[in-house]
């Protein structure tokens, strides 16, 4: 069910229960499937931009020379050739430049580990519990962040910050626009889910294990996800039934009493309906496996697997399953479980047919440059055989990860009707050299190389004598 | 890459000379037997006062660089390789951290490189555990990395257990060639937010400490007001080979107020100090130029990642080498594994104003006259050792690969452990059998 429909459906569920219970009980109660922190992000009114003649990524495996791209009302308008000059319009000349969707990272930790990196902020882990399915990470968010400036930069436009790795289960995530914000609610992407963190391997096991308490080992992880996916089955069928009899309506509806809300139940109930995409951090292939056999167990979708440094080991396994793999171009080796990362990861996967790669970055630095990331292992595609392009490649940090985050029918692409989430870059992006000369979102120019900011955009920035004199 | 047309014509004066060096060597035999070997026309980017020679060879024999120049004729047996314009750089060096001594990062059992005693032990020598087989060192080998700087790291000790000191200990430059560490070429000192965490939780300390442990090494009767030495006669007597042959003390430092306080402090006690990290030194660029101190910098610090670092920016490379500060890189997380990572942050650099050579000889002759390497590293030059490496493309480029290596005069191999699980899965993922 979207969530467009649900909230519909929800919509008649409270009108019932206002009819049955009165206007007090209808306003009070609450469940798990509603949104309290709803995005307050409103796209900028704009002025139609028309950029003129750049070579055009458009996300969709499609390289484009010499081409227009016109933005209206915050939307792609139309792609083609001699477009007309907007009325009241701007134009950008393109020319000798390249266009390419807005770029997305699924993995990072901007606000809630932001930079300076000291403990009044540091927010990322609640380290507490090995099953913290009931915390969401927007609730630790900083808009401050000087981070997500440096990465507007370097031309993201939409990502995703999820809780750290401490945990089993880590908790909800959210997915923001990357636009400069006093609150979360006016950064998150309208209509985005938010995602689940589940964390494999020897983050859990050495964070709970160091404190002699489960889990301590690969397979006390496994039996604690499981214990949890056990309880959430439980209260998925306890207010299944709730709703039948409350929908059912008569004597059923006035004798139906709601269960008692859980909010670690409420996550991971929704995640098994489909409505919250799973985001599983995971570098060892066998480990991968397990994961995918207790995704059937329970009867839930992995969107992705996170770092998945061995995901080049099982890619065609994963191409079949339909999961993608968010990965770096060269970690490895800072863990055990990272120890056999290779710069050819991304392009192997991206090589099973049907194979979704991702470039992500893990990193207040990666994300500023994810298109030098993948130029790397784009090289390194290529020179053991695989015929990568640039077309191709733009796909690893604008489509895959709006399809694995499940916003690909928003942005992630040059589409007309999609979201002008749009970056146009001083070269070929895939170089060292590449900078993001423009950056759109929803058709607002967000970044202009040619004309930085006069003051900073982080508060935390304002004022510091250090800054003065700096770019 | 920038060719300027001033290297080029150095080029063409030098021709005569190079040729006359040719002719010399034209029946040399290699000391091992091997082959002498001919890199034909490619671009060198020498590194040395010859700038960078187009339409270049490189004649190498026994092991050595015995030509440098355009129309070199090979000696008889020679194996030749046209270069097809291919740039030639000399091996890179991988920055300042721990390779060779740590093998995975999260593992303590496998790193050696940090020494928590709680006790100043500046003649703590980390490279006594070099392991030349060491996969990192392997990996780097692959990417045309031929040296790199171990250092002594710091760090405060977990739960109440002995932490390090600031006077961390010594470095040395090791080689990726299979061949034992340089001996000890510089000290390590830690000073701002670390050093202070070290010190009694004051940076302020730190450099107390320092000028203290610097007085007791030059006069080891007197001791501090509490009667008690900070160092072993052996740390007295490394503070003192350091101070008297002017070895470098690497002192880690972001602040543009510690830079300052620990450059006056150095002149005072007449040490030579190197700065690393230095994420606000732009703001003191022209104090460090006067004061002749370099800096050992990473490109792609750009964010307050500590109240330290909070004048952060893309630009500081561009502005000291302005500024006329001698500037070298060094990715700042001290982690081995991903030191390739070096000549990407080289091409940041140049992307946010450092010219092209500067950012080359940031990552080869610079570091290699830092750490009194020069005889082996850091230029292609006649007399010296082939430690050099052919690249597919622009060395700062990253799409641009190693094509061949060579080190100490060898051919390097270019095989890693990656190289081979690359190998056992790429047929694999081909035959659609991944799984």
């Amino acid at each position: 069910m979207t969530r467009s429909i649900r909230r519909a459906y929800l919509r008649g569920l409270f009108a019932v229960l206002g009819a049955l219970l009165g206007a007090v009980a209808s306003a009070q109660a609450s469940s798990p499937w509603d949104d309290p922190y709803p995005s307050t992000y409103r796209a900028p009114v704009t002025a139609p931009v028309l950029i003129r003649g750049a070579t055009v990524l458009t996300g969709t495996g499609t390289r484009l020379e010499a081409t227009d791209v016109l933005i209206t009302d915050g939307k792609i308008a139309a792609i083609g050739q001699n477009l007309e000059f907007p009325t009241g319009g701007r134009v950008v000349d393109g020319h000798g430049r390249w266009l390419t969707p807005g770029l997305i990272d699924v993995h990072s930790h901007l606000g809630v580990y932001p930079s300076p990196s000291i403990s009044g902020n540091s927010d990322g882990n609640e380290a507490t519990a090995p099953v913290t399915a009931n915390v969401w990470a927007e609730h630790s968010v900083w808009p401050v962040d000087p981070g997500f400036y440096t990465a507007l930069a370097g031309g993201i436009t939409t990502l995703e910050i999820l809780p750290g790795s401490a945990n089993l289960i880590g908790g909800r995530s959210v997915v923001l626009k990357n636009v400069q914000a006093v609150t979360y609610q006016s950064m998150k992407f309208p209509a985005a889910p938010q995602g689940l963190k589940m964390a494999c391997g020897e983050n859990p096991k050495r964070v709970y294990g160091g404190r002699n308490t489960a889990p301590s080992t690969r397979m006390g992880n496994v039996a604690g996800y499981r214990a949890a996916w056990i309880e959430a089955e439980e209260y998925l069928r306890d207010w299944k039934d709730y709703d039948a009899k409350i929908k059912a309506g008569g004597k059923a509806a006035d004798e139906a009493k709601a269960p008692k809300r859980d909010l670690k139940l409420d996550t991971l109930a929704r995640a098994i309906k489909g409505e919250i995409p799973i985001q599983m951090h995971c570098y060892r292939a066998d480990e991968m496996a397990i994961m995918l056999d207790m995704s059937h167990e329970f009867g839930f979708h992995i969107a992705a697997f996170h770092h998945a440094t061995e995901a080049y080991k099982i890619s065609n396994l994963l191409a079949e399953k339909g999961v993608c793999a968010a990965m770096w171009a060269d970690w490895w080796g800072f863990k055990m479980e990272s120890n056999d990362g290779i710069q050819e990861d991304i392009a192997l996967v991206d090589a099973a047919p049907g194979g979704c790669a991702i470039v992500h970055s893990d990193s207040e630095e990666g994300i500023q440059r994810l298109n030098q990331e993948a130029a790397k292992a784009m090289a390194r595609g290529r020179a053991v055989g695989f015929d990568i392009s640039p077309e191709r490649a733009i796909r690893w940090l604008t489509a895959n990860p709006a399809r694995a985050l499940g916003i690909l029918d928003k942005t992630g692409t040059i589409e007309a009707g999609k979201m002008a989430d749009v970056v146009l870059w001083n070269r070929d992006p895939f170089s060292v050299y590449a900078l993001a000369d423009e950056v759109y979102i929803d058709g607002a120019l967000q970044y202009d190389r040619a004309h930085p900011p006069a003051t900073p955009r982080s508060d935390f920035m304002l004022g510091q004598p250090a800054t003065v004199g700096a770019p | 890459m920038s060719v300027t047309a001033s290297s080029a014509n150095l080029g063409a004066r030098l021709l005569a000379a190079c040729l006359a060096g040719a002719a010399l060597v034209l029946a040399a035999v290699t000391a091992t037997g091997a082959p002498a070997v001919l890199l034909r026309d490619g671009v060198i980017h020498t590194e040395s006062s010859r700038g960078t020679l187009t339409a270049a060879s490189v004649l190498i024999v026994g092991g050595k660089v015995t030509a440098i120049g355009p129309d070199l004729v090979a000696p008889a047996g020679a194996t030749v390789i046209e270069l097809h314009g291919k740039p030639v750089t000399p091996a890179l060096f991988g920055g300042i951290g721990m390779l060779g001594v740590e093998e995975v990062t999260e593992e303590g059992t496998t790193i050696d490189g940090v020494l928590k005693l709680g006790q100043m032990r500046p003649e703590f020598d980390p490279s006594l555990a070099f392991n030349p087989d060491s996969i990192p060192v392997g990996v780097s080998r692959a990417e045309g990395i031929g040296f790199a700087v171990v250092a002594a790291g710091a760090e405060a000790g977990r739960r109440g257990a002995a932490g390090s000191s600031v006077l961390a200990g010594q470095a040395s430059v090791v080689r990726l060639d299979g061949r034992a560490p340089r001996p000890p070429v510089a000290l390590s000192f830690v000073s701002g937010a670390d050093g202070g965490a070290l010190a009694g939780d004051s940076r302020a300390a730190a450099y107390m400490l320092l000028a203290q442990a610097l007085e007791e090494s030059r006069n080891p009767a007197a001791a501090t007001s509490m009667d008690v030495h900070l160092l072993t006669p052996a740390g007295r007597r490394v503070i003192k080979g350091v101070v008297a042959e002017q070895k470098p003390v690497l002192v880690e430092a972001d602040r543009a107020s510690d830079i300052r306080t620990v450059v006056e402090l150095a002149q005072r006690q007449k040490l030579h100090v190197v700065i690393q990290g230095g994420a606000e030194a732009w703001r003191v660029a022209g104090f460090l130029a006067h004061a002749d101190v370099p800096v050992v910098l990473d490109p792609l610090d750009d964010l307050p990642e500590s109240f330290d670092s909070i004048g952060a920016t893309l630009e500081n490379a561009a502005r000291l080498h302005a500024a006329g500060v001698t500037i070298a890189f060094s990715l700042r997380d001290s982690d081995p594994h991903n030191i390739r990572k070096l000549r990407q942050a080289a091409g940041i650099a140049v992307a946010h104003g450092l010219s092209w050579d500067a950012a080359l000889s940031a990552i080869t002759s610079t570091p290699a006259r830092l750490f009194r390497a020069t005889n082996e590293f850091g230029s292609i030059e006649v007399g010296k050792p082939a430690n050099l490496v052919v690249w597919t493309g622009d060395p700062l480029e990253v799409t641009s690969l190693v094509d061949t290596a060579w080190l100490d005069g060898e051919r390097a191999s270019l095989r890693s452990r990656q190289t081979e699980l690359r190998d056992r899965y790429v047929p694999k993922v081909k035959a659609g059998t991944a799984r």
